[in-house]
C-alpha cells in the first residue's frame, strides 16, 4: 500500500477529500459546510466540511495549533465572547444553521461544553449542578434533588459526594471537579456535549473514570471530544477526525483510522513520528 | 583560600541598610501613634470616655466632644460608599464583560487617570460649581415642593447654600469612584476566563454570568475593595473641608452642615491657641487614625483571603 505524501497546505486540501468517509446522512447530527475561522486577520480553519453522527463519540485529533479546539468552539459559538474572532460558512445542527442563530444562550443550553481545566462555580456541589437547570426550568425541590442525583450518577461522581452536597465545589479534587463539570453539563440535557481535552489535567484513575462516563453518555448525547491522547481517542471514540493546519485530513471510523490510516500525515501523527 | 564573589564584602552592609530602612519605618509609625497619644492625652484625661459621645465643641468655653466630627465622618463616608459602589461595580462590569475590545484599554486607563486627580481640585470644583448648582437646582426647589411639617422636611432641612453633608458625600463619592472602579476591574479580571466561559457554556445570559458566577467568585475581594474605598473616604480632608459647611455638633438632616474629623483638624489647627484645643484636635487625629487603620486592616485581611482562590 502506498501512502501519498502531502506537502503544501494547498495540496493537502486538494487530496484531503479522498480520505474522508462520510457517515450515513440520516445519522448526522452536526455538520459544517465550508467553515472558515478567523482570529482577526489570521485564518485558522479553511473551508472545513465535517459531519458528526448522533449518539456516538467523535474524536478530533491533530498536532497543537491544528484548529481542533477552535472547531469545537464554533459549535457553541463560544468564540462570540472574544471580539475579533469570526466564523464564516455554515454549521448545521439538525439542519439549522447555528452561525445565524440569534438566541446564543439557548443554543449553548443545547450544545454543552466541558473545558480542559475543571471550572467549578463558586457555590456548593448541589448548586453547581442545579444552577444551569434552574436557568431554563422551574422545578420543585424534590424534582431538583432528583435531577442533581441523576446527573451526578451519570457523571460517576454520586457515590463520592452524596454526603457533602452542600459543601463548596472548589473543595473537590481535580478529577472530581472535572466530573462535577460533566454533571453540570449534562444536567441541562444538551443534545451535543463538547469536551475540550477534558482529561489532560487528570491522573490516570480519574481519567479512566471519566472515559467510562463518556462511553455511558453517548447513548443519550452526541459527543465531540478533542484529545491529544491517541490511546484515549482509540478507546472511547466511534469516529475520528484528523486535523492538520486548519483542515480536516482524514475522517473515518476509529478502528479504521488507527489500524490502517489512509493519509501519510495521519499515519505519521498517530505513530508518533511528528506532532 | 576559598573563592569569594567580589561583591561579598558589601553583603553585610546591604543587609544592614535594608534592616535599617524597615526599622526606620516602624519607628516612624510608633512615633506618630505615641505623639498622638501624648498630644491628645490632656483631652482624654479631662473629658474621659465622654469625649467620644459629647456633641459640644466649643473653643471659647474649652469644652470639647468628638461626637459631631465622628458622626460626620462616618455618615459622609457611608453615604459616599452607597453612592459610588453600584456605579463603580457597573463601570468595572462594563469594562470586563461588555466593552468592545478596542475601547476597553483606553477606558480603563481613563478611569485610572481620574483616580489621580488631586483632592484639592475636587474641593474647588465642589465649592465653586457643585455647591451653587446644588443650592439653586435642588435645595431651593425643594423648599417649595416639600410640605411643611412632613418627614421630608426633617430629612432635607438646611440652609440652601449647597455646603452640607450630602454634597460632601457626593464629592467623596466622585473621588472614590474611579479608584474603586479600577480595583474592581482588576478583581473581576482575576476570574479565570474558562469559569466565565463555562457559565456561558451551559446557557447563561451575561447578567446571569455576572450575578451568579463573576461576583460570587470575587466576593471577599469585593468586600476588601469596598473597605479600601471607605478608608479613602474616611481620611479625605481638603475636598470635604471645602464643602461640608464646617458646623460643629451632630448634623440633624441630610442637607445640614457638618464636619468630619479631618475637616475639623484642617480648619482649626492653625488657630488653636489653648493647650486644651490643640490636645482635643490631636485626639481627633488619633480617633481618625484608629478608624482608618481598622477599616484598612479589615480590607487587607479580606483581600488576602480572596487571593487564595
Amino acid at each position: 500500500m502506498t501512502l501519498p505524501d502531502i506537502a503544501s497546505p494547498e495540496a493537502l486540501q486538494a487530496q484531503a477529500d479522498a480520505f474522508i468517509t462520510e457517515p450515513p446522512p440520516e445519522t448526522v447530527k452536526l455538520r459544517t459546510r465550508a467553515l472558515s475561522f478567523f482570529y482577526g486577520k489570521n485564518q485558522t480553519i479553511f473551508d472545513l466540511d465535517v459531519a458528526i453522527p448522533r449518539n456516538s463519540v467523535t474524536a478530533l485529533i491533530g498536532p497543537s495549533g491544528c484548529g481542533k479546539s477552535t472547531l469545537l468552539r464554533t459549535f457553541n459559538r463560544m468564540y462570540d465572547l472574544h471580539p475579533g474572532q469570526k466564523a464564516t460558512g455554515e454549521i448545521l445542527l439538525d439542519g439549522k444553521n447555528i452561525l445565524a442563530e440569534k438566541d446564543i444562550a439557548g443554543l449553548r443550553s443545547k450544545v454543552g461544553m466541558v473545558f480542559q481545566k475543571p471550572t467549578p462555580f463558586p457555590m456548593s456541589i448541589y448548586e453547581n449542578v442545579a444552577f444551569g437547570v434552574r436557568l431554563y426550568h422551574a422545578k420543585s425541590r424534590a424534582e431538583m434533588d432528583q435531577v442533581v442525583e441523576t446527573a451526578l450518577r451519570r457523571a460517576a461522581l454520586w457515590d463520592e459526594v452524596k454526603d457533602k452536597l452542600q459543601t463548596s465545589g472548589l473543595g473537590l479534587s481535580g478529577g472530581q471537579q472535572q466530573r462535577l463539570c460533566v454533571a453540570r453539563g449534562i444536567a441541562v440535557e444538551p443534545e451535543v456535549l463538547l469536551l475540550d481535552e477534558p482529561a489532560s489535567a487528570l491522573d490516570p484513575i480519574s481519567t479512566a473514570k471519566l472515559e467510562e462516563t463518556i462511553s455511558e453518555l453517548k447513548r443519550d448525547f452526541t459527543i465531540v471530544i478533542v484529545t491529544h491522547n491517541m490511546g484515549q481517542a482509540a478507546r472511547i471514540s466511534d469516529n475520528t477526525g484528523f486535523m492538520y493546519l486548519g483542515r480536516l485530513i482524514e475522517f473515518c471510523p476509529t478502528s479504521e483510522m488507527f489500524l490502517k490510516p489512509r493519509a501519510k500525515r495521519t499515519q505519521d501523527y498517530i505513530s508518533g513520528r511528528f506532532g | 583560600m576559598t573563592k569569594q564573589s567580589r561583591g561579598a564584602a558589601f553583603d553585610p552592609i546591604f543587609r544592614y541598610a535594608c534592616v535599617s530602612a524597615a526599622t526606620l519605618l516602624l519607628a516612624a509609625l510608633t512615633g506618630v501613634v505615641a505623639s498622638l497619644l501624648i498630644g491628645g492625652w490632656p483631652a482624654f484625661a479631662k473629658f474621659g470616655i465622654g469625649f467620644f459621645f459629647d456633641t459640644t465643641w466649643n473653643p471659647v468655653t474649652e469644652v470639647y466632644g468628638a461626637a459631631g466630627p465622628i458622626a460626620g465622618t462616618l455618615i459622609t463616608s457611608a453615604l459616599a460608599l452607597a453612592l459610588a459602589l453600584p456605579i463603580a461595580a457597573g463601570v468595572a462590569i462594563f469594562l470586563v464583560e461588555f466593552c468592545p475590545g478596542m475601547l476597553a484599554r483606553p477606558i480603563a486607563i481613563a478611569v485610572e487617570l481620574l483616580a489621580g486627580i488631586p483632592s484639592i481640585v475636587y474641593g474647588m470644583w465642589g465649592l465653586f460649581v457643585l455647591a451653587p448648582w446644588f443650592a439653586e437646582h435642588v435645595q431651593i426647589p425643594m423648599l417649595y415642593v416639600i410640605p411643611p411639617g412632613s418627614i421630608w422636611e426633617t430629612i432635607f432641612n438646611g440652609v440652601p447654600n449647597g455646603a452640607n453633608i450630602f454634597t460632601a458625600s457626593l464629592i467623596l463619592a466622585i473621588m472614590i469612584l474611579p479608584y474603586m472602579a479600577a480595583v474592581f476591574r482588576e478583581l473581576f479580571l482575576t476570574v479565570p476566563p474558562q469559569v466565565r466561559e463555562s457559565a456561558y457554556g451551559i446557557g447563561c445570559t451575561p447578567l446571569e454570568v455576572v450575578g451568579s458566577v463573576t461576583i460570587p467568585y470575587v466576593r471577599s475581594g469585593a468586600v476588601g475593595v469596598i473597605m479600601l474605598g471607605l478608608g479613602r473616604a474616611l481620611g479625605e480632608t481638603m475636598a470635604v473641608t471645602f464643602i461640608i459647611g464646617n458646623a460643629h455638633g451632630l448634623p440633624t438632616s441630610l442637607f445640614d452642615s457638618g464636619s468630619t474629623l479631618a475637616s475639623t483638624i484642617a480648619n482649626e489647627f492653625t488657630e488653636a491657641t489653648g493647650e486644651m484645643h490643640t490636645a482635643a484636635l490631636t485626639a481627633l487625629g488619633l480617633v481618625l487614625f484608629i478608624i482608618t487603620f481598622t477599616v484598612l486592616a479589615i480590607a487587607r485581611l479580606l483581600l488576602a483571603r480572596a487571593r487564595k482562590y
